[in-house]
């Protein structure tokens, strides 16, 4: 799928991958992430049910030093 | 004995009182009219916002760290209470984790909307912040300019009353115009947080007479945050009747950020305590502050040249 990206990159992964699954394979932990499907917030309770598709752009988000 | 005045003392007097009696439920000493009241004497009431009490009136931004280590030190020497955070794309190249350092240190964390130029990024960076730090409270920040990191008004009040509206806790990042500063208290944020000048520049607080204005008229509590320098400004913003400062830069990009940090925290407190002690007004002319009573005889040298005028000219 290399019209889907997740953080400004091109993605390759399989089609159908939970955001569960995507988040595990960025982060070593769940805790302070937060992750936006085409501009809308996915909650945390949807990352085990909400599956990528084509041409989705997917943010995954935590906390950096600033303000 | 009743000294010279030299007539403004009047409206010198009237501007300092005003200054003094802060808005924001803290009373101020009545200067030269010696109300003294006992609030003068009793402790501090925590800095409130929202509710929920501080133990600290110096709120710290991470950014410009340049080292976890040298932040985490910085947050200590600061004694700060709660710190922003930006809301930033995940790099799994970067082992430590800024949350985890805030929890440890007992410090809450404060989500910010840096970066945002229109009130639906706004809106979209709180709502991801939410979710990520499982709270509702926000510094909300709508850039309207590149180079001076301005705030765009328009943007961040129809942003403000969004947020409000989805039951976030907004502390608005605003200029310093009081009209503004009105809107988004009327529009429901927790706090308004002026500046003292442009992001990062250390110009200090360009104008006070604005940030007076903004103390008077606020029932919510006043932030002066962005453009602090050093431990003056920090100290002045206090005078003025702020509640509080933030205070990134200054302390995070200054040579020494622990030593600088520290600074801040007195400065911070020094400034708390003068406006609670209530200054004295500004006069044109001196005000004598030894007694006139019990000066010796000036006249018995012989050689004073004032003499003259008191020689007789009976002859």
């Amino acid at each position: 799928m290399s019209d889907t990206l997740v953080n400004g990159t091109p993605w390759e992964g399989p089609e159908g991958t939970t955001v569960a699954e995507l988040v595990a394979q960025w982060c070593p932990s769940p805790r302070g992430i937060a992750v936006a499907r085409n501009g809308e917030v996915v909650p945390k309770s949807r990352w085990q049910g909400t599956r990528i598709v084509a041409g989705d752009q997917i943010e995954i988000v935590t906390a950096a030093a600033g303000g | 004995m009743d000294y010279p005045t030299d007539g403004t003392e009047g409206s010198t007097e009237l501007a300092d009182a005003r200054l003094a009696n802060g808005a924001n439920g803290v009373a101020g000493v009545a200067t030269g009219a010696g109300a003294l009241g006992t609030t003068a004497a009793a402790a501090d009431t925590p800095l409130t916002i929202a509710g929920q009490p501080f133990c600290s009136r110096l709120l710290m931004g991470t950014g410009g760290m340049v080292s976890p280590e040298s932040l985490r030190e910085a947050l200590q020497e600061s004694g700060t209470a709660m710190a922003t955070v930006a809301v930033r794309r995940v790099d799994p190249s970067t082992r430590h984790s800024l949350v985890e350092l805030l929890g440890e240190l007992n410090v809450r964390v404060l989500p910010n909307t840096a970066g945002c130029f229109t009130a639906s990024e706004a809106v979209l960076t709180a709502k991801l912040a939410r979710e990520a730090f499982e709270t509702d409270w926000i510094k909300l920040e709508v850039i309207g300019d590149d180079l001076t990191l301005l705030p765009d008004a328009v943007e961040l009040v129809a942003a403000a009353e969004e947020l409000v509206d989805e039951g976030f806790t907004v502390l608005p990042y605003c200029s310093d115009d009081p009209v503004v500063a009105r809107r988004l208290e009327q529009a429901g944020c927790a706090a308004v947080m002026p500046l003292g000048s442009p992001i990062g520049s250390g110009l200090g607080i360009r104008n006070t007479h604005n940030i007076a204005l903004i103390v008077e008229q606020a029932k919510v509590p006043v932030v002066l945050d962005a453009g602090i320098g050093t431990a003056s400004d920090a100290c002045l913003a206090m005078e003025l009747g702020c509640e509080a400062v933030l205070i990134a830069s200054a302390i995070t990009r200054a040579h020494r950020p622990g030593l600088m940090a520290g600074s801040m925290r007195q400065a911070v407190q020094a400034g708390r305590a003068a406006y609670r002690a209530g200054r004295i007004t500004r006069r044109f002319y001196a005000d004598a502050s030894s007694p006139f009573e019990g000066m010796i005889d000036r006249s018995a040298n012989g050689t004073d040249v004032a003499d003259d005028t008191q020689a007789d000219h009976s002859g």
